[in-house]
């Protein structure tokens, strides 16, 4: 699809996010795109661009001042509005869901907006999926880094070998309907709490 | 009774207290209701996951719910508010460098006084080819409306002798400190914050402007009240009691203990403490000084939504829109706050129940004992800094007087 001279702007403190929606943008042919993440001299930026959509994450805190500027500006020759298509409830939805908003130039044809949402869209999960994975490879550290903990506190305090250890950790984990990590941490809290840490 | 959860979007910010000691102390538990929060740091997000189903309440701007009711920047989409979560609690700071030109150190000014020093201070800076620049939460809130009824009985004509600018509370110091603003109007604790920082001079509460000002409500869209009134009912029973915990000193430490957590505020409890004690720090480094009723969030049946307080605020719409009065549009921003909602979750609680749903704005000057549907309430004064009084049947006459 053409978008000859639409310009978008994406606005996001994330700059890895803002890279992964450009990213995703790419397969929209003749746009121009520019990314903003710096919070200071924002509106500034944002007035010599002449965006005709404005990308940004719902939870932004430049939100406010950026709808009050769009409420007020005599700069652009249009105003904009958040979702101008209202009809489209399915798209609005799925967008805050993302934890997208978009802000639209008044007058851009609701056909040209769709994709665009729905590639802004898609890029958002995306992040959020990668986020996910990454909080979630973190946490398995930090819970591997626990049970070595606790099972040199065990091998140090009841003279088990590793193996023995580990195996104590499990059983105590079975019997007691609990995760081996959960288990380990409270072996390494009571050793923290009985001043040996 | 089975538990029904409801879900709360909040701003960080003092004035968001009441759900949230409600389900702290267990008082929506007492009503089968479990509440859970979502914090935002911009009230666009509060209300997009308001409008879009994310959350079922919000602690939101009383004008915003009006102008969303409205269709002002947005798709009209019909708000109800039937709690009032507190009058005033928000304070106007300046830049130190204006502060010292203008304030009398170490007390809340006169604001007479200190509007008429403004005043001069803004001439002398256009007079230099500069406009002094003051910050407010959002267009839509009652900082901005109060800001500038301020300014403009003393004489300053808001966006043309000062800009006014939108500044998220979160930065408020921060835009102090660089520069960026010369003051703002914003709530707790983002003024004591500015103190802290030793950028800014609290110099007037926003209660010396109006003594009983509307501030927050609990807003949901009108097709959710409506789904689930008996929840909304349960809520406001148990914010009645969150507030009288609230204003009990007794339980000060406990409840600023609560709402400084990282969940909630997510700030300095002794900061919070401020604000919830009326015990303001005005300059870094200055004993506290005692401003009574600073923010109001139980006596005097406060948490009642007065359909006369939705009429001033959407006469301030008209004013500072630019808009024609329309009495449409005046009925739908006044059908916004819900007295009849408030009336039938409380009867028979025993709690402050007034007698009528509306009332002369400004009228109380001195302690008046007003007719209740139950309960025994007396009213103290609630008049404007000005004089002014607001009959909200008397819209476009008042809208004329002003200057």
């Amino acid at each position: 699809m053409q978008y000859d001279g639409v310009k978008i702007a994406i606005i996001d403190e994330s700059s890895v996010r803002a890279s992964i929606i450009e990213d995703g943008l790419a397969e929209l042919d003749n746009r121009e795109v520019f990314i903003l993440t710096q919070r200071e001299g924002l509106l500034a930026r944002i007035e010599e661009i002449g965006p005709d959509i404005v990308l940004m994450d719902l939870g932004n805190p430049s939100r406010d001042v950026l709808e009050e500027y769009f409420a007020v500006s005599r700069a652009l020759a249009r105003p904009i509005a958040m979702f101008v298509d209202e009809s489209d409830d399915d798209a609005i939805t799925a967008s805050i869901d993302a934890g997208v908003s978009a802000y639209v130039v008044d007058g851009l044809s609701s056909n040209r907006i769709r994709p665009l949402l729905d590639l802004a869209v898609k890029r958002f999960n995306a992040f959020a999926r990668l986020q996910s994975d990454l909080d979630e490879a973190k946490g398995k550290l930090a819970e591997r880094e626990t049970i070595d903990r606790a099972k040199r506190i065990l091998m140090h305090s009841r003279k088990l070998t590793e193996p023995a250890a580990y195996a104590e950790l499990r059983r105590k984990a079975m019997s007691s309907n609990k995760r081996i990590a959960e288990i380990a941490e409270a072996v390494v809290t009571a050793h923290e709490l009985m001043g040996e840490g | 009774m089975a538990t029904r959860t409801l879900r709360i979007g909040f701003l960080p910010l003092v004035d968001a207290c009441l759900p949230i000691l409600a389900q702290e102390h267990g008082f929506a538990e007492e009503e089968g209701l479990s509440l859970s929060f979502v914090r935002d740091v911009s009230w666009a997000t509060v209300l997009d996951r308001l409008l879009y189903g994310h959350t079922d309440a919000a602690h939101l701007l009383a004008p915003l719910a009006i102008a969303t009711t409205l269709g002002r920047g947005r798709p009209a989409q019909a708000m109800s508010a039937p709690f009032v979560l507190g009058l005033n609690g928000n304070a106007i700071t300046l830049s130190k460098a204006l502060a010292a030109k203008v304030a009398e150190p170490g007390r809340l000014g006169d604001p007479r006084k200190l509007g008429a020093a403004l005043k001069a201070e803004a001439e002398t800076a256009l007079a230099s080819g500069k406009r002094l620049r003051m910050g407010v939460v959002h267009r839509y809130s009652s900082h901005n409306y109060k800001l500038r009824y301020w300014l403009a009985a003393c004489g300053i004509r808001p966006d043309q002798d000062v800009e006014i600018v939108t500044v998220a509370p979160p930065f408020v110091a921060d835009a102090l400190a660089n520069g960026e603003i010369d003051g703002a109007c914003v709530g707790e604790p983002w003024n004591s914050v500015c103190v802290e920082r030793d950028v800014g001079v609290i110099v007037l509460a926003t209660a010396q402007i109006w003594r009983r000002g509307v501030e927050k409500v609990l807003a949901m869209r009108e097709a959710v009240l409506d789904e689930r009134r008996p929840e909304v009912e349960g809520l406001i029973r148990a914010m009645r009691k969150a507030g009288a915990h609230f204003v009990n000193p007794v339980n000060l430490e406990l409840n600023c203990h609560i709402l400084a957590r990282p969940e909630y505020l997510n700030a300095d409890r002794k900061l919070i403490a401020r604000a919830v004690s009326d015990r303001l720090v005005l300059s870094h480094g200055a004993p506290p000084v005692h401003y009574p009723d600073f923010m109001f969030q139980h006596s005097e049946a406060a948490n009642f939504p007065w359909v006369s307080q939705a009429a001033w605020l959407y006469s301030q719409m008209v004013r500072w829109d630019q808009l024609e009065f329309d009495a449409d549009q005046a009925r739908q921003a006044t059908r916004v706050f819900r007295p009849d909602v408030y009336r039938n979750a409380t009867q028979g609680t025993g709690d402050d129940l007034p007698a009528a749903n509306s009332k002369v704005e400004g009228s109380v000057t001195r302690l008046t004992q007003v007719g209740a549907q139950q309960g025994n309430i007396t009213l103290s004064s609630n008049n404007f800094f000005d004089g002014m009084t607001f009959d909200p049947e008397r819209v476009q006459e008042y809208l004329a007087s002003l200057p």
